[in-house]
């Protein structure tokens, strides 16, 4: 075989940059920042042509990690970078990076509109429901409840669903993973990279200095079979350590089932391109040690195909270059002159 | 009867009434055939900030005040010669606006009891009896009822009769004025094209307007303000924001860049964006975004892609805007922010205009965060200050602030048409692309001018990260380090500084060096500061005139130059802004005159400071 004419598939860290990371031992950020350049060496991603645009937060060192352009910007706005951006270059591949606190609560109006306007890149949402570059306070979406040392008797703030919030928002492509599972997480980010709008990926990670085992009920394999629903297109929604449970709808109300009691075609196909269900599915959002609470499900909540803000923007600029010739000397003049002899 | 005519060279009239009743169509109609007459002109609305203020209160007087004249104009008046009342809130609020001696239009129709009342006058007031008048040329018209008559056959129901009544003032300006009516013809003509009745009625009413001029012999004379001695040409007229938004498009397009347009709607910067958003056809991108810190963000992400981004507003939304610019100060990268500015401090007076926003521009920012700032001096200037911030912002790789203010963004003059290659070169130079086998690339590496490159996304091989952390010199690279910081710090004051290398030497507007006093004056103050210098000087005052533009960095002479006078007096329409800024840097002792109205100044208020100081 001849080696002349084969360009070497590129690796993963070809997509790393020479800067030391400097995420805590143990962070949950190292698996995601592994699985998005192990996912741009699968897709071939050309890195002169792909941006990251973040906030402030630790999540939001992320460009500063990837060998790509990257714009490490101000708390809470990567999103209103990334519309002006996209606006005028719609082809880039473009990444936003961002946390809890980042997008919920500083950057919370950026967030919404961002999701309806449907701009083609990606938002992945780092979610460890703590706010860890300032040492460790609440975030908007920590439990009721949560002590920190900004409530030492507990907040009293009610969480932030936050993929409720995109539903509400008219998100697109509506999508839930985690730090600890790469293949899921993977799975998940090609389908969001594939997908033309704005791609919400939720992905819990572990904070493991300050709010550490936040998501261990969902993460670890001792108890991860009782309290997490993998929604596969297509397919029941089942769960449970021996996948002995379903989840079927009684009207609107989702119920957990026994499949030993209950027939499989009684049982919730999941079916991501249907709104009403995809917002019941967002809203399984019980605390898991409660008695009765539904699984957490992880997946692809909701896809739905709309246009984009971008596209439609140049297409009116270039209907309007189409329909009247630019010319500098008309505008200059106006349509109203008068002559001075 | 014969018409006797008299000549005058300058005359100010205000039109005032409802903000309902046309007052600025009917001022602009004015001020349009005076200048196709060759009248040099100056305009300034002044309307109350709510949409639809109640009908007939105080609070919902609008105003249009136009001077024209046969010599340069270079403000829209002082005291006006003539004002029009459509109602007695408009009196009420306007009297003071008149000069002594001076003539009263007033619509009697409005001084029933009904708007004396909603004026919160007395009921039983009357024109007649009204001794504050007295010394005032006063003539009553009742313009509701003549406009009434004149379209009683025409079927149309009063409402839509009393709406054309302005157009019956209008008529009779332009027979006391001694103006042909073509020019508004044609804008009726046009305005209501294919509604002839609309077209019909409203000329018939001016034209029953002009004729009562004529025929109701209250007015003996009519006034000839010959053409003034303007440079030959061809003008169009301009309002200072409709200006800005040329002047962007026409930096875009020389640069050979697109425009984006980031903002969110604000008075009184919200029509630039109405007007840019017509020109799409220049490959102009308007974003309104949902809020200002998304509006100046986005425009941060377009330059960042090779875009000329722009974002504007006013002072609470500059505010608002704050930690973006500190942002696009350290990734260095072109953005031209627009603050057309008006009363504060918060909401302050939306609809008036003051200069009180330098500060802001110049210091309103956390850390070390220099920003090159030129101010406009009059509406056709908003042109010329926008397109060089644009020029500054390109070429030298940076934020720069444009400032106008809500008097020259309104304000209207006439403005010789500019042909396209009249216009400066304006150099963009983005980062070519780079093979592997080059020398690494280094963002923040510097060229002659202090400047890093502009390396956009989708050039091969400049993959590189930058952000809001202090960047390692060359690499861009998150660095701590003491030294860097320090030295970064002064590199970005530097590249500021350096711009004054770029740009011309402050000169005198008039008058000489060794003067007993300079009249140091920047923004929209130009004009009116101008006409009072004037003045004086042929009164024989020992008084010069100097203009800034650049107000940051300073031209490189300010300082020799105010060393040749013994006085500087600085009127600003602030508490004394730019003052403290030419106290600071040059040490000499200006004297700060301010008025904080939300009004511009008038020529005599400047001219008895004037007077006063050199006493």
């Amino acid at each position: 075989m001849s080696t002349e004419a084969i360009k070497a598939k590129p690796k993963a860290q070809d997509y790393a940059t020479d800067q030391d990371v400097r995420w805590c031992p143990g962070c949950g950020d190292y698996s995601i920042l592994k699985q998005v350049q192990s996912v741009f060496a699968e897709l071939e991603v050309d890195k002169d042509n792909t941006v990251f645009i973040s906030g402030i937060g630790c999540s939001s060192r992320f460009p500063y990690y990837m060998n790509t352009y990257g714009m490490h910007s101000i708390h809470g706005r990567a999103p209103a970078f990334a519309s002006g951006l996209k606006s005028i270059n719609p082809d880039l591949n473009l990444w936003v990076i961002t946390g809890d606190g980042d997008s919920l609560s500083i950057g919370g109006n950026h967030f919404i509109h961002a999701l309806r306007r449907n701009f083609n890149l990606n938002i992945l949402l780092f979610n460890n429901q703590i706010y860890g570059l300032t040492k460790g306070q609440y975030s908007p979406t920590s439990e009721k409840g949560k002590v920190t040392k900004s409530t030492p008797v507990g907040s009293v703030d009610h969480p932030f669903n936050p993929l409720a919030l995109s539903m509400g928002a008219d998100s697109t492509f509506v999508a839930r993973s985690m730090d600890r599972d790469p293949k899921h997480l993977r799975a998940v980010l090609l389908r969001a990279q594939e997908h033309k709008g704005t791609s919400l990926v939720e992905i819990y990670q572990n904070c493991n200095i300050f709010n550490d085992g936040a998501f261990f009920t969902f993460t670890e394999k001792e108890t991860k079979g009782e309290t997490v629903l993998f929604a596969e297109q297509g397919k029941p929604l089942v769960f449970g350590a021996n996948n002995d449970k379903g989840i079927k709808l009684d009207g609107f109300t989702p119920r957990v089932v026994n499949l030993s009691e209950a027939s499989a075609n009684e049982l919730w196909i999941h079916d991501e391109t249907d709104r009403v269900k995809a917002g019941i599915l967002t809203r399984f959002f019980d605390d898991p040690s409660k008695e009765g609470a539904l699984p957490r499900p992880f997946g692809i909540f909701y896809v739905e195909q709309r246009s984009n803000y971008e596209t439609e923007m140049i297409a009116q600029v270039n209907k309007a270059v189409a329909a009247k010739k630019a010319n500098l000397n008309d505008l200059l003049r106006g349509s109203n002159t008068w002559e001075i002899k | 009867m014969t018409v006797v005519k008299e000549i005058k060279e300058v005359v100010t009239i205000l039109f005032a009434g409802d903000s309902g009743d046309g007052i600025q169509l009917t001022g602009g109609q004015f001020t349009d055939t005076a200048a196709m007459l060759g009248n040099d002109i100056s305009t300034f609305p002044n309307f109350p900030a709510e949409i639809r203020a109640p009908i007939g209160t105080v609070a919902g007087v609008s105003g249009f005040q136009l001077n024209f004249g046969s010599v340069e104009i270079f403000t829209p008046g002082d005291q006006c010669d003539v004002l029009v009342v459509m109602n007695a809130a408009a009196l009420k609020v306007n009297l003071k606006s008149l000069k002594p001696g001076g003539v009263i239009i007033a619509n009697t129709a409005g001084f029933d009891k009904k708007n004396l009342r909603l004026a919160k006058m007395d009921e039983e007031y009357t024109i007649q009896a009204d001794k504050k008048l007295d010394g005032f040329k006063v003539h009553e018209v009742d313009v509701t009822k003549l406009t009434r008559e004149t379209l009683e056959s025409s079927g149309l129901g009063t409402k839509a009769v009393d709406r054309s009544k302005n157009m019956f003032v209008l008529g009779f300006l332009y027979w006391i004025y001694d103006r042909p009516m073509d020019n508004t013809i044609n804008f009726i003509e046009s305005k209501f094209k294919g509604k002839q009745d609309l077209i019909d009625t409203n000329i018939k009413v001016m034209k029953a307007g002009y004729h009562y001029g004529e025929t109701c012999e209250a007015f003996p004379t009519q006034i000839e303000v010959k053409p003034a001695d303007i440079e030959k040409g061809v003008y169009r007229n301009v309002i200072g924001n409709q200006a800005a938004a040329i002047g962007l498009i026409a930096a875009a397009n020389k640069a050979g860049l697109d425009l984006f347009y980031g903002t969110y709607p604000i008075t009184p910067a919200s029509d630039i964006l109405h007007t840019l958003s017509r020109h799409k056809n220049f490959n102009v991108k308007t974003y309104q975004a949902e809020d200002e810190i998304a509006a100046i963000c986005s425009a941060i992400g377009a330059s960042y892609g090779g875009a000329l981004g722009v974002t504007a507003s006013s002072g609470p939304g500059i505010a608002l805007k704050g930690e973006a610019i500190g942002l696009a100060v350290s990734l260095e990268l072109p953005l031209v922010i627009v603050n057309v500015q008006r009363g504060g401090p918060s909401t302050g007076l939306p609809t008036k205009t003051e200069q009180s926003d330098l500060l802001q521009a110049m210091y309103g920012r956390n850390g070390e965060a220099p920003v090159p700032i030129i101010a406009a001096q009059s509406p056709t200037d908003c042109f010329d200050a926008v397109y060089e911030a644009c020029k500054i912002a390109v070429e030298h790789v940076t934020p720069v602030f444009f400032l106008s203010d809500g008097f020259i963004a309104n304000g209207s003059e006439p403005w010789k048409v500019l042909s396209e290659d009249q216009l400066s070169d304006i150099t963009v130079k983005f980062a070519p692309p780079r093979e592997e086998s080059d020398a690494a690339f280094l963002p923040y590496q510097r060229d002659e001018k202090g400047s890093r490159p502009w390396a956009i996304p989708g050039t091969k091989g400049l993959a590189h990260r930058i952000g809001g952390i202090e960047k390692e010199n060359l690499t861009g690279n998150i660095s701590y380090d003491p030294d860097n910081h320090e030295l970064m710090t002064r590199l970005r004051q530097e590249k500021v500084d350096n711009i004054a290398n770029y740009l011309p030497e402050q000169k005198l507007d008039s008058g000489k060096e060794g003067d007993k006093l300079l009249v140091l004056t920047w923004g929209s103050t130009y004009g009116v500061v101008k006409t009072a210098v004037q003045d004086l000087q042929k009164e024989g005052v020992s008084v010069a005139h100097a203009h800034v533009r650049y107000m940051n960095p300073l031209p490189k002479n300010l300082s020799e130059l105010l060393k040749k006078f013994d006085k500087i007096l600085m009127p600003e329409m602030n508490n004394g802004q730019f003052v403290r800024i030419i106290r600071d840097k040059f040490l000499v002792p200006a004297i700060p005159f301010n008025k904080i109205q939300g009004l511009p100044f008038y020529s005599r208020e400047i001219k008895a400071k004037i007077k006063e100081v050199l006493n």
